[in-house]
């Protein structure tokens, strides 16, 4: 347990070491701000609530969260780091936490200094805080996914940019499963079970279940499990690694 | 002398391609092994697999006792490992890499500190441990990487050309840093340096293409030179040198000479070089021979052998026609 903080508090620091990490918050920031307000038209909805807000969270973070995603094992294999980090007395499961978790902790720290939005409709109008805390910890789980997608792919090879590309790929097929656009594409010929099979993988179906304020624990769940079988996938792809 | 790494019929294969073939041996408390060969011979993967970096295709590796395989936190926690080329994580300061690696090895507080200072003291890193990793020389950037594997005053040190990149002095200390902690210590260094194993090592492998080939004393493996032994005399060119060559060569354990160029001005002089065989000793006899038919001996030494020949003599890839 002790191992997964010391590991993850120094990977935690090391986004800060490079620009990177405010690259990467500045660009957040203005992106869900860009999206909330000239996509989404935030105020000529005339609505106290952020729904608009977390609408376009998925598709942010389908770009945004390979990018922290990207550098977690790629970037120790490229190095030869890994060598270093792989024979210190940890275990593989201690070393993917870790770099798990600062990797998690960054893209929370982000979505907290989305707060002025929060204030702006509190101070406009009257939004039920309850849904917003709901969408919060919404979005925290689904970026929590996003990049337990994205630190396994950074597992399987030592080039950041195939990381970032394939997980931003499979980022976006979790993403797009939700939409009509493939839905419709199985309902032409495939049993109802299989459509929503379908649909229950995607991350737009659970996510926007927890917009409308109601923390299902069914979608916590599968955002949870999403979380520990590609975190799984990955101790299993570094032990193979190990092995080939 | 006990036993605290031993390798039993150890192959690693990746593809097609067999990197270590079926190679047995054992390291002693107090012993420095050098590994030697020439470049992909297996060395790195030979120790990659002591440390626990990558497994074993077939064969098992006991260190301190224990499995590798089965225990491996517990073999890293004794094991410390400067893997090849040094990687150490560039962002950070040499201070805070080298307090994250205590933090991991289970120190904490003053006991931590008291670590990180002697080992920065040890590898003479003083005035650089709060520069970014990334920004120093290479010969600093190797020392921060020697001092992580020294931290928790480890009884397995596994070092992989850890001279490599350093100018002689630097050289010279970590050589002396090495031999200093050797009496309580099994330690393994790989280098293709030669010297370095006259200089460090009580005991030399010398390894290619996946196979252990030579294992001894670097004395032992002096034995195995073409000229171990060899008597270079230098006399006046005044005698009868075919005579002198016959008589030589009827000495029993003679088996060839050879002249060799004299550099120098000095042409009246010729300097001949007696092969023994099995690099038994002539030199007395050889001695003796001249004394007797008064020959005056402008210069003779026996020669030892350089570690360069052996290794070439033994690597050389026709030497694997055999098989």
């Amino acid at each position: 347990m002790i191992n997964i903080t010391i590991i993850a508090k120094r990977e935690f620091k090391s986004y800060f070491a490079t620009p990177l990490a405010y690259i990467f918050l500045v660009i957040f920031l203005a992106l869900t701000g860009a999206f909330a307000f000239y996509i989404g038209r935030f105020f000529s909805t005339e609505q106290a609530s952020l729904q608009i807000f977390f609408t376009y969270h998925p598709w942010l973070y389908m770009m945004l969260i390979p990018a922290i995603a990207m550098r977690l094992w790629a970037e120790e294999r490229k190095t030869g780091t890994i060598e270093i980090l792989m024979t210190l007395p940890v275990s593989t499961a201690e070393a993917v936490l870790g770099k798990y978790f600062a990797a998690w902790a960054f893209s929370g720290i982000a979505l907290l200094l989305t707060f002025p939005i929060w204030l702006s409709v509190n101070w406009l109008g009257n939004p039920d805080n309850g849904v917003i805390v709901a969408s919060y910890l919404g979005s925290f789980f689904m970026a929590g996914a996003f990049l337990a997608i994205g630190s396994c792919i950074s597992a399987l090879t030592k080039n950041q940019v195939i990381a970032f590309i394939v997980a931003a790929t499979v980022c976006f097929l979790f993403t797009m499963s939700g939409l009509d656009m493939v839905l419709d594409f199985f309902r032409a010929w495939a049993p109802e079970i299989v459509v929503q099979t379908v649909a229950s993988m995607s991350f737009l179906t659970h996510f926007s279940a927890i917009l409308k304020g109601v923390i299902d624990i069914r979608d916590l769940i599968y955002f949870l499990s999403l979380i520990a079988f590609w975190l799984f996938a990955n101790v299993i792809v570094i032990d193979q690694k190990k092995a080939s | 002398m006990t036993e605290k790494i031993s390798l039993n019929q150890l192959t690693k294969q990746f593809g097609p391609i067999l990197a270590v073939n079926n190679i047995s041996m054992s390291v002693g408390s107090g012993e420095v092994l050098g590994f030697l060969g020439p470049n992909g011979a297996g060395k790195s993967t030979t120790m990659r697999m002591i440390t626990g970096f990558i497994e074993p295709t077939s064969g098992s590796i006991e260190v301190l006792g224990m499995n590798v395989a089965k225990n491996p936190v517990e073999v890293k926690r004794s094991i410390g490992y400067l893997p090849e080329g040094a990687p150490t994580y560039g962002d950070m300061t040499a201070k805070s890499y080298l307090n994250f690696i205590a933090e991991i090895r289970g120190f904490k507080g003053a006991e931590k500190r008291r670590r990180v200072d002697t080992v920065i003291n040890n590898v003479n890193i003083e005035n650089i441990i709060n520069q970014p990793i990334d920004t120093l020389s290479k010969g600093f950037k190797r020392r921060v990487g020697l001092a992580q594997s020294l931290i928790h005053d480890p009884e397995i040190l596994i070092m992989d050309e850890p001279t490599d990149g350093l100018d002689p002095n630097q050289k010279y200390q970590v050589r002396t840093l090495i031999r200093e902690m050797s009496k309580e210590k099994a330690i393994i260094i790989s280098t293709h340096i030669l010297e370095e194993v006259e200089a460090v090592c009580s005991r030399a492998v010398i390894i290619a293409q996946g196979r252990l080939l030579a294992d001894g004393t670097p004395e032992e493996l002096l034995t195995k030179a073409s000229n171990h032994n060899a008597v270079v005399i230098t006399i006046n060119n005044s005698i009868a040198s075919d005579k002198l060559e016959n008589a030589i060569e009827a000495i029993p354990n003679v088996s060839t000479i050879e002249f060799l160029p004299i550099n120098n001005e000095d042409k009246n002089v010729s300097r001949l070089r007696v092969f023994p065989k099995n690099s038994s000793s002539i030199a007395g006899t050889i001695g003796e021979l001249l004394r007797s038919k008064d020959i005056p001996i402008h210069e003779m030494f026996i020669e030892r052998g350089t570690l360069d020949d052996v290794f070439r003599k033994i690597t050389a890839p026709e030497d694997f026609s055999d098989d």
